[in-house]
Order: C-alpha cells, then sequence, then structure tokens
C-alpha cells in the first residue's frame, strides 16, 4: 500500500529524512516513534505527497505519489489533521463534513451517498452528541475527536494520524486506540500513527517502525524495536519507564 | 452513539433554509431594484415605476401612466445607476468572501491586499496627469484605477512568497505594508493636486452618480465572470477552513487555487473600485451576515453573499440621494462600522492573525 524507497527529504536546506526504506502492507497496523526532531511528521507529509522527494520516491497504492494529484492522494489517504483555530463559527457537523471534499460534487457539494458516510463515521467515532454545537467552543480533546471523525468520513484505504491523543485523557485515548483497530477489522483500513506514548504504541499496535536523526532505526513488533538498550539509546530514558506488554 | 440532533438538523436546516434565504435574498433584490429606481429627488411612482420597466425591459402592453421625462428618469439615469450599484455590492461581497476565507481571517475585506491603496494611487496619477482619455466612456482615472487595483495584489502575491513559502499570514502582513506604502505615494499625490484635489477626494469616497450603461456594460462581465468563476471553486475556501495544510491533505491544491482565487478576487474588485471608487465595509458585512445565517460553506455564502451585498449596495446609494448625493462610502461607513465592532466581539473567541 506504502512503499517507501531511499527517501531523502531536505526541508529548509537541512535533511529532515535520510535514506528511508519502508513497506506497509494493505491492512496493516503500523504506529510510528521516535524523539522530537526524529522526521516522524516530515515522513508522514511526504507520504502524504505534501514535501516532495529530495531524492528516492513514495509508492501509494503501486503509483508514485508524485504523479497523483491532490485530490487523487485525498480519496487514497486520509490525514488527521492538527487542531486548529477556526476562522468563522463552525458546527461540529460541518467539520466532519469536509472529509467528503475529495468525493462530493465538485460545484454541487454533497450527495446523499456523501451524507451516509458523514453519518457513519459520526456514530462510528461516537461524536454524536456534540453535533450542532460550534466547533470553536468544544474542548481540544473533543476537537480532536471531530477531527477524526472527519479523516474516517473521508473513507480513504490509509488512515493517517499524527498524534492523535495528544490532547485526549486515559480513557478516551484507549478508545480512539480501539477505534482504530476497530476501523482495521472492520474495513481493513491501513492505520498509520505517529504516536509519543511508547506504552500505548507497544499495547496497540503490532509493528512499529523507530526513527532517529531521520533514519529508521528499528522495524518490526514491540518488543523487538523497544528493547532495552534501544530505548536507552535513541530516547536517552530509562528503559524501566516505558511498561510494554508480555509477548503473547 | 448517533446525537439525536443530526438528523433533523441537516435535513431540514442545511438543506432547506438555503433554499428559503435564497428566495427572501431575490426578493429583497427585487423590491430594491424598484425602490431604487423610483426614489430620489424626482420620485416616479412605484406603479409606474413597475410600468415603465415592464414595459421596457420585457416588452409587455402596460397602459401609460407616466410622462416621457419619467421613462427618461428610470430608464437612462435610475437603472444603469440601480445595477451599476449591484453589479459593485456583487463584486465586493464576494471578493471579500473570497479573501476572508482565503487568509482565514474574518476581518478580511476586498482592499486587504492592497486594491484600495493601489487604485487610490492610479487616481490620484490620473487626475495629476495633464492627459485626458476617454475610452468606452471611462477616463484615465478609471483606467489607471483598475490598473493600480491589479498591479498592488500582483506586487502584494509576489513579494509574500520571496524568501518564505507564500503562507497567508506572509500575504497579509506584505498586504498591510505594501499598502502603507501605496497609501504615503497618495498623500503626496494629493499633496500635489491642487485644484484636483476634491476630485480624487470624490473618487476616495465612491459613489454611483457617474453610472451609465456603457459603464454598465464593461464592468458586469468582469464582476459577474470573476464572481461565478470563484463560486464554482468554493470547495477549495471549504477545505482551507482548517488550514492550508489540512486543505492540501482534504485534496485542495492549495498553491494553485490561492493563485486563483486571489486573481479572481482581485478582478472583481479591481472592477467593482474602477467604477465606483473606495466604498467599504460591504465586502466585510454581507458575507458575515450570511455566515451567521448559513455558517461557513462557502457554496451558500458566496452566492447568498452576492444577493445580500446587491441590494446592501443599492441601499446604500439610496441613502446617499436622498441626503442629496452624499458619498456612498461615507454611508457604508456610518452603517458598517458599528457592525465591525460587532463582529470583533464575537470574533475574540478564536481569532488568530
Amino acid at each position: 500500500m506504502i512503499h517507501v524507497s531511499g527517501l531523502t527529504v531536505a526541508y529548509r536546506g537541512r535533511p529532515a529524512l535520510r535514506d528511508v526504506d519502508l513497506h506497509i502492507d494493505a491492512g496493516e497496523r503500523v504506529a510510528l516513534v521516535g524523539p522530537n526532531g526524529a522526521g516522524k511528521s516530515t515522513l508522514l507529509r511526504a507520504i502524504a505527497g505534501l514535501l516532495p522527494a529530495t531524492v528516492g520516491s513514495v509508492e501509494l497504492g503501486g503509483l508514485p505519489v508524485a504523479s497523483l494529484s491532490r485530490l487523487a492522494v485525498a480519496r487514497r489517504l486520509a490525514v488527521v489533521p492538527q487542531v486548529a483555530v477556526l476562522p468563522f463559527s463552525t458546527t461540529a457537523d460541518d467539520v466532519v463534513a469536509l472529509g467528503r471534499l475529495p468525493h462530493e460534487h465538485p460545484i454541487r457539494g454533497m450527495r446523499p451517498a456523501d451524507r451516509a458516510a458523514v453519518a457513519a463515521a459520526i456514530e462510528q467515532v461516537g461524536v454524536g452528541h456534540l453535533m450542532g454545537r460550534d466547533a470553536r467552543e468544544l474542548s481540544l480533546g473533543e476537537r480532536q475527536l471531530v477531527l477524526l471523525a472527519m479523516a474516517v468520513a473521508q473513507d480513504a484505504q490509509v488512515l493517517v494520524l499524527d498524534e492523535p491523543t495528544v490532547h485526549l485523557d486515559l480513557r478516551h485515548q484507549v478508545e480512539v486506540m480501539e477505534l482504530l483497530g476497530d476501523l482495521n477489522a472492520r474495513n481493513g483500513t491501513t492505520i498509520l500513527a505517529v504516536l509519543h506514548d511508547l506504552g500505548l504504541a507497544a499495547h496497540f499496535f503490532p509493528r512499529l517502525i523507530l526513527l532517529d536523526g531521520g533514519r529508521v532505526v528499528g522495524d518490526g513488533p514491540p518488543a523487538e524495536v523497544l528493547a532495552p538498550d534501544r530505548i536507552r539509546e535513541v530516547f536517552g530514558v530509562d528503559p524501566a519507564l516505558v511498561r510494554l506488554p508480555a509477548p503473547a | 452513539m448517533a446525537g439525536p440532533r443530526f438528523g433533523p438538523r441537516s435535513r431540514a436546516m442545511l438543506l432547506h433554509r438555503p433554499v428559503v434565504l435564497a428566495a427572501a435574498g431575490l426578493g429583497l433584490l427585487f423590491v430594491m431594484l424598484i425602490v431604487g429606481v423610483a426614489a430620489g429627488t424626482v420620485a416616479v411612482p412605484l406603479g409606474d415605476t413597475i410600468g415603465i420597466l415592464a414595459h421596457r425591459l420585457l416588452g409587455l402592453d402596460v397602459v401609460r401612466t407616466w410622462s416621457d421625462a419619467e421613462e427618461t428618469i428610470v430608464m437612462d439615469l435610475r437603472l444603469p445607476r440601480v445595477l451599476m450599484a449591484m453589479t459593485v455590492g456583487v463584486g465586493l461581497a464576494v471578493s471579500g468572501a473570497t479573501f476572508q476565507g482565503l487568509l482565514r481571517n474574518p476581518l478580511a475585506d476586498p482592499y486587504v491586499l492592497g486594491t484600495a491603496s493601489g487604485a487610490a494611487l492610479g487616481a490620484a496619477i490620473a487626475v495629476l496627469l495633464p492627459v485626458r482619455v476617454l475610452v468606452l466612456e471611462f477616463g484615465l482615472l478609471h483606467l489607471l484605477a483598475f490598473i493600480g487595483a491589479l498591479v498592488a495584489v500582483f506586487v502584494v502575491y509576489n513579494l509574500s512568497r520571496i524568501g518564505g513559502t507564500g503562507q497567508m499570514t506572509s500575504l497579509l502582513l506584505t498586504g498591510y505594508a505594501v499598502g502603507s506604502l501605496l497609501a504615503a505615494g497618495l498623500a503626496m499625490a494629493m499633496y500635489l493636486s491642487g485644484a484636483g484635489l476634491r476630485q480624487i477626494f470624490a473618487y476616495l469616497l465612491g459613489g454611483f452618480d457617474s453610472a451609465s450603461w456603457l459603464r454598465l456594460a464593461t464592468a458586469l462581465p468582469l464582476v459577474l465572470g470573476a464572481s461565478v468563476l470563484i463560486t464554482l471553486r468554493a470547495r477549495s475556501l471549504n477545505g482551507l477552513l482548517l488550514g492550508e495544510e489540512a486543505a492540501g491533505h482534504l485534496g485542495v491544491d492549495v498553491k494553485r487555487e490561492r493563485a486563483i482565487l486571489l486573481g479572481l478576487a482581485s478582478l472583481a474588485t479591481a472592477a467593482s473600485v474602477a467604477v465606483s471608487g473606495l466604498i467599504g465595509f460591504v465586502g466585510l458585512v454581507a458575507p458575515h451576515v450570511v455566515r451567521l445565517m448559513v455558517g461557513p460553506n462557502a457554496r451558500l455564502v458566496l452566492p447568498l453573499a452576492a444577493l445580500l451585498g446587491a441590494s446592501l449596495m443599492v441601499g446604500a446609494d439610496l441613502v446617499a440621494r436622498l441626503f442629496g448625493e452624499i458619498p456612498v462610502g461615507v454611508v457604508t461607513a456610518v452603517i458598517g462600522a458599528p457592525f465591525f465592532l460587532f463582529l470583533l466581539r464575537r470574533a475574540r473567541t478564536g481569532y488568530e492573525l
């Protein structure tokens, strides 16, 4: 589904990714972990085609992402955006409906199928109680869930998330993780998520990719990628601080 | 758990409310057309006004109850003037809505990227030049105002891209800087203008007293064409609600759409200011009133704001005429400034540069 080979991305003259190779099959669930500045967000943006490759290539469903139009990318890959300040009063429904942008009629707007997808996404993410409210008056966590519903409504084969749980309390963090597992199991959606919480990543994702200094330094099951000496080396902390699940 | 509020709201309000509002907007526009044509120093009775319009525009066989003078006033003076006010109202409302959406700034108006100061400087230079030309009833003042507005936006757009990523904030700040520079040029031109000062001032304050069919025939296609093309790209403006990055992920080619929408909105603004001078607040007020009613969906906001902007402008021109040809820009400022304050208070939750 996602194939990255020899990818180097220079951002403002400084390489943010160096010679990255990775392959993610359709239907996989992968967490991207690594310290601040490791290049996680840059990698997501390169996969989404928003940052051009300096060297190497990114393929999405067998096609080079650089050759796809923005619309074609958006139909294949949905990204949960960071919580942004809205310039105008906007209801939560209107925000979720933005997920249909790549599918709706370019001039007439949403069709019945789009409305159905929006309703389904609201149901699936469990944000029905927020509908009708001004999105600017919601809490950060609530807004994050509304944006997640928007990306789910986008109905793409790949769902990309950059720190999807950063504003959420523990219960909502777990709920979002379970929701991602559910989307993956029910619809076969490929999930790629940047996570800071290594425990959360290790508990809910079968495969982790560890980035450090713009390079892939680990790729595999959590227990292997997050070996104690690797945690000490990459994150510079005592490995005892990270509790990993017992091997199944 | 799907909220019970979602179903009824999405069906009943999001679908039917715009239709009702569009009908109301068209009705208001029709009323403003009749009243705008009938009222003035020489008041033509409403019945006669409708009769003249039905007879001359629709070719209906109406019993003639009016004088030739009234027919001339309606057809040659008032009607082009009212239609011109509508055209400019549409142009400013649509470009205002576009700039607000593009810059993600509720306080943006059609003049935010230097259009106003560019047009003003162009007009002032035309007054200073000893040359007199007349093309299609347009003097040098209108031509240079039109060119000045477009050149100002072009310069702002290109300057904002130098050394940066062309972010919207950079655009806004560049617009402010260039606008200040042009304003200095305008001040200098006015200082040097001597007897032409009154003419420059009259232009700056705006008005429709010089409207004619030929001028309308030049401005209308530009304004309407640009407005329709903008409305067809409403999707891009919707995508930008969540920011440029999110718009990119939702399938909007942000760089391309920004350039196209900026160009179209600037064209509508330039055509409007060239024929009417600088009339403020309509481009700010009309889109926001519509957003308060239907939300931020640009597919609804753009056409409804166009209808409202047209009606507001005819109303403002009517007030200007009834008070003995005071500048329309003064009227819109008197009504618009308090609204602007109201907007500032509302915008405080969630406003960022």
